[in-house]
C-alpha cells in the first residue's frame, strides 16, 4: 500500500476522530494527538530517499490531482513531523493551563495534515487549498487563549494571511486563465513552451507577494511579532519552526524553481528580500525585553538567511554558471532552513517552560533561572549557541555554507552582511541568556521549580539534534536528504519530465 | 475590459482593508476582495451564449463540449467560496469577542500590543 | 391534561410573544420548515446529476434549521439537534468522506478511486449511476448542514453582553490610563 496519501488522511482522520470520542474520556485528546503525530514521524522517515508522484483516483496528469513525493518534499515532512511530535509530547502538561484540549488537538492536526498537503500537492489550487486548511487552524490556534492580547494578535493574523490568501488565489487564477492549466508540472511545461507572457508576470507577482506575506519576510512581516508570541509556546513553535516555511518559504521555492523557471529577475527579488529581512529582523530583534518577541523578531532575520542563500542559489542557475556553487547555495538554505526549525521550536518550547513555571515574559524580570531550571536553561543555551552560530553546534555549519557560497558566487557585500548579521544574532542572544538565565536572582522566582519531565524529553530532544544536526553534512547522510532536495530545486524544469512522463 | 472592473474591486477591498479602522469593515473589505477574485474566476470560464455545463440524454458529448461553458473554474470558485466562508465565520466570532474584551471596535482603540 | 409544556418547546413558544418573532413567522416557519429540509435532502441526493450537490443542499439543511432558530429561539432548534449532536454529526460526516477515500485503497485503486462504478457501472443519467460520489455528497451534506448551524448557533451564543452604560465605562477608564 501507498504511503503518500495517508501523510494528509490520517491526520485529518484523526483531527475529525478526537472531537467524537473524547466527550467521554479525558485523555483520549492527549493519547491520540500524540500517536498521530508519531505516526507521522515514523512514515515521514520511512520515505526518505523515495521519489514518487501518486496520482488521485485514476485520473492521470495533466487532468487530474496529483501528490509530488521529491527530496524537497522528504524535508519538509520529516521537518513537520519531527516539530509537530515535538510540541504534541509539550503540549501534554503546557495545554493542562487551557480549556478544551480536544480543540486543541484537533486543530493541531487540522494544521499538520494542512501544511502535509501543501509540502505534498502537485496542484497549484491543491497547494491554495491546504494552505488554508493550515492558516485557518493557525489564525484559531494563535487566538485560543481569548484575551485580549490573543484575540488582537489573531485578528491582525487573520487579516494579513487572508490578504495574502487572496493575492495567492487571483494568482492561481490568472494562470489558470493565461494557460489553462493548474497541474504544477503542465503548467512550467506550457511555460517553456509558450515562454513568458504579461498575464503570467502579473501572477507571479502576485504569488511573490502572497508566499512572502505568509513567510513574513521584511515588507510583509508586521502580523508576525504578534501572532508569534501571543500563541501557546507548542503553536509558536510549530508556527516560526515550520509554518512559516512550508506555507511560504517551500511555496516560494517551489513555484519560483519548478513551475515559472529562475530568471535574474526573480533571483535577484529573492535575494533582496531575504538580506532586507535578515537585516531588519536582527536590528529590531535587539531591542526586544519579551523572550517570545525577541524570538519571533529573530525568525524573521534567520527565514531571511534562507531567502538569501536560495537567491543565492537561483541567481546562479539562472546565470548558467558551476551546478557546484548553486549547488551549494541552495544546500546551505535548505541546511539552515530545517537546522532553524530544530532551534527556534526548541527555543520557543524553553520560553513556554519559562511562562510555566514563572509566569511571565519580561527579561527583566527574569535572572538566575540557570540554578532553578537546570535542564530548560541547558537546552534554551544550546539552542541559543546555535541559533548565534558557536562552531560544534549545526547554525554554525549552515551558517557557514551559505557564507561561502555566498563568496563564491561572488556576492561579496551579501557575505559581509550575513557575517555582520551573524555578530548582531549572537549580542542578542547574549542578552537574553544574560537576563533570563545568568545573573542574580530576582526576588519573584525564589520558589521556582524545573518543569514536568513531559516537558523537558522535547527540549532535550531538540538539544541532542541541534547538537548532532551538523553530522547532516557528512557525504553519507548528506546523500540521502539534503543532496535530493537540492537537486529537486536544480533541475527546475525536469520536475515536469518526471511526472508527466515525457 | 471586464477582467479590469474584477480588479477595480479587488482594489476597492484592498483599500477597505487597509484605511478603514473599523473592525467589521475591515471584514467586509477581505469579504469584498475574496469575491472579487471569485467572480474573476468566473469570468475566465464565460464563454458567449454558453450554456450550464450539465450533460443531458440528449446532448450528444461533442456537441456539449461546443456549447458550455467551462465547469471547472466553477468547482474551484465553490471550493473557495466554502473556504471564505470558513474564514469569515472564524474573523466575526473573533470580531465579537474583541468586542467583548474592549467594548469597541475600533482597531485604534486596541492597542495591547505594540510594534 | 395534556403533557406540560416547557418553556423551550416550541409548542408553547407558539403563542408566547415575549421568544422568537411574530405569530405570523412562527406559523409559516412551522408548515414551512419540514419542506426545505425535503428540499435540501434532495439537492444532496440527486447532486451527481442535477446543480447542487453536497454542499448547496447541506446549506439548505442548515437553513431549516437556522430559520428555526429566528422564529422560535435557539432553544427551539437545539431541542431538535443539541449541541454535541451537531459536533458528532460535524466529525461524523468528514470521517464518512474520509472513509469513502481509504475504501478505494481497499478495493485495490488509488486514494479516492470511484470503486463501485468501476464494479457496478449502472444506467446512465439514472439515480444510481454514479457510483460513490452520491455517498460523498451525503456525507459532505452532512458536515455542512450541521456545521453552518454550529457556526450560526455559536455565533448568536457569542451575543455580545457588553451594555452601553458599561461600554462608556470601558472607554472612560481608558481614556483614563
Amino acid at each position: 500500500m501507498n504511503v503518500i496519501p495517508l501523510f494528509v488522511a490520517i491526520p485529518l482522520a484523526a483531527a475529525f476522530f478526537i472531537p467524537m470520542v473524547s466527550q467521554k474520556f479525558r485523555w483520549v485528546p492527549d493519547l491520540l494527538g500524540n500517536l498521530t503525530a508519531f505516526a507521522l514521524l515514523v512514515m515521514a522517515v520511512s520515505v526518505i530517499g523515495k521519489k514518487d508522484v501518486y496520482i488521485m483516483g485514476g485520473w492521470a496528469p495533466p487532468i487530474g490531482i496529483n501528490l509530488v513525493l521529491d527530496g524537497l518534499s522528504v524535508l519538509m515532512l520529516i521537518t513537520i513531523s519531527l516539530v509537530g511530535f515535538t510540541a504534541t509530547l509539550f503540549s501534554i502538561r503546557y495545554m493542562e493551563q487551557y480549556t478544551s484540549k480536544l480543540r486543541y488537538y484537533s486543530l493541531f492536526l487540522l494544521m499538520m495534515g494542512g501544511m502535509n498537503g501543501v509540502a505534498l500537492s502537485g496542484d497549484m489550487f491543491n497547494i491554495f487549498v491546504f494552505l488554508e486548511i493550515a492558516s485557518v487552524a493557525s489564525y484559531a490556534l494563535v487566538g485560543f487563549g481569548c484575551e485580549h492580547e490573543e484575540l488582537e494578535a489573531s485578528f491582525k493574523y487573520l487579516v494579513l494571511g487572508s490578504v495574502a490568501s487572496t493575492l495567492i488565489l487571483l494568482g492561481v487564477a490568472v494562470i489558470y486563465g493565461s494557460l489553462g492549466s493548474l497541474n504544477m508540472a503542465h503548467v512550467s511545461r506550457l511555460i517553456v513552451e509558450q515562454g513568458m507572457n504579461k498575464a503570467l508576470y502579473f501572477s507571479l507577482t502576485l504569488l511573490v507577494m502572497g508566499f512572502s506575506l505568509k513567510a513574513a519576510l521584511v515588507p510583509f512581516h508586521a502580523w508576525l511579532p504578534d501572532a508569534h508570541p501571543s500563541a501557546p509556546a507548542p503553536i509558536s513553535a510549530m508556527l516560526s519552526g515550520v509554518l512559516i516555511k512550508v506555507l511560504g518559504v517551500y511555496a516560494l521555492l517551489r513555484i519560483s524553481f519548478n513551475v515559472f523557471g529562475m530568471s535574474p529577475l526573480l533571483a535577484n527579488i529573492l535575494i533582496w528580500l531575504g538580506t532586507i529581512s535578515m537585516v531588519v529582523g536582527g536590528l529590531l530583534a535587539l531591542g526586544q525585553w519579551d523572550y517570545k518577541r525577541l524570538l519571533a523578531y529573530s525568525s524573521i532575520s534567520q527565514v531571511g538567511y534562507v531567502v538569501l542563500a536560495v537567491g543565492i542559489g537561483g541567481a546562479v542557475v539562472s546565470r548558467g554558471d558551476s551546478m557546484t556553487v548553486a549547488g551549494l547555495a541552495i544546500g546551505g538554505g535548505l541546511f539552515h532552513l530545517i537546522n532553524h526549525a530544530a532551534f527556534k521550536s526548541l527555543l520557543f518550547l524553553s520560553s513556554g517552560a519559562i511562562v510555566y513555571s514563572t509566569g511571565t515574559r519580561d527579561l527583566r524580570k527574569m535572572g538566575g533561572l540557570k540554578d532553578r531550571m537546570p535542564l530548560t536553561s541547558g537546552a534554551a543555551n544550546i539552542g541559543a549557541f546555535s541559533i548565534s552560530g558557536i562552531p560544534p553546534f549545526n547554525g554554525f555549519w549552515s551558517k557557514l555554507v551559505i557564507i561561502i557560497a555566498a563568496v563564491q558566487a561572488r556576492y561579496y557585500w551579501l557575505a559581509l552582511t550575513a557575517v555582520l548579521i551573524s555578530v548582531i544574532t549572537l549580542a542578542y542572544y547574549l542578552k537574553l541568556q544574560r537576563h533570563a538565565f545568568f545573573g542574580p536572582a530576582s526576588e519573584n522566582n525564589r520558589d521556582v521549580r524545573e518543569v514536568p519531565l513531559s516537558m523537558c524529553i522535547p527540549m532535550v530532544l531538540l538539544a541532542v539534534l541541534c547538537v548532532g544536526m551538523g553530522l547532516l553534512l557528512l557525504p553519507g547522510p548528506r546523500a540521502e536528504i539534503l543532496q535530493p532536495a537540492v537537486d529537486a530545486l536544480t533541475m527546475g524544469m525536469k520536475y515536469a519530465t518526471v511526472i508527466l512522463g515525457r | 475590459m471586464i477582467y479590469a472592473l474584477c480588479l477595480v474591486l479587488f482594489m476597492v477591498g484592498l483599500y477597505g482593508v487597509v484605511t478603514k479602522k473599523n473592525t467589521v469593515k475591515i471584514v467586509i473589505g477581505i469579504i469584498i476582495m475574496e469575491y472579487a477574485v471569485n467572480l474573476f474566476l468566473v469570468l475566465l470560464g464565460y464563454r458567449k451564449d454558453g450554456v450550464a455545463p450539465i450533460i443531458d440524454e440528449g446532448t450528444s458529448v461533442l456537441k456539449f463540449s461546443q456549447l458550455a461553458v467551462d465547469p471547472l473554474p466553477q468547482a474551484l470558485v465553490l471550493t473557495a467560496i466554502v473556504i471564505g466562508l470558513g474564514v469569515i465565520a472564524l474573523m466575526v466570532a473573533i470580531c465579537i469577542r474583541l468586542y467583548e474584551r474592549y467594548g469597541t471596535f475600533d482597531i485604534t482603540e486596541m492597542r495591547r500590543l505594540k510594534g | 391534561m395534556g403533557q406540560k409544556l416547557t418553556p423551550g418547546d416550541s409548542r408553547s413558544n407558539l403563542y408566547n410573544p415575549q421568544l422568537g418573532m411574530t405569530l405570523i413567522v412562527k406559523t409559516v416557519t412551522r408548515w414551512v420548515k419540514g419542506f426545505i429540509f425535503l428540499f435540501g435532502v434532495y439537492i444532496v441526493l440527486y447532486g451527481h446529476l442535477t446543480p447542487g450537490g453536497g454542499f448547496a443542499g447541506g446549506v439548505i439543511i442548515a437553513g431549516a434549521f437556522i430559520l428555526l432558530t429566528l422564529a422560535f429561539g435557539k432553544e427551539a432548534a437545539l431541542e431538535r439537534m443539541s449541541k454535541t449532536v451537531a459536533s458528532e454529526f460535524d466529525s461524523l460526516g468528514a470521517l464518512m468522506f474520509l472513509m469513502l477515500a481509504w475504501l478505494g485503497l481497499y478495493f485495490g485503486g488509488p486514494f479516492f478511486v470511484n470503486f463501485i462504478q468501476r464494479n457496478l457501472p449502472g444506467k446512465r443519467f439514472h439515480l444510481f449511476s454514479a457510483g460513490n460520489i452520491p455517498l460523498c455528497n451525503i456525507a459532505i451534506g452532512i458536515k455542512v448542514g450541521t456545521s453552518l448551524f454550529m457556526v450560526f448557533i455559536i455565533l448568536s451564543v457569542l451575543r455580545v453582553v457588553v451594555k452601553k452604560g458599561e461600554r462608556r465605562m470601558v472607554q472612560m477608564k481608558r481614556r483614563g490610563e
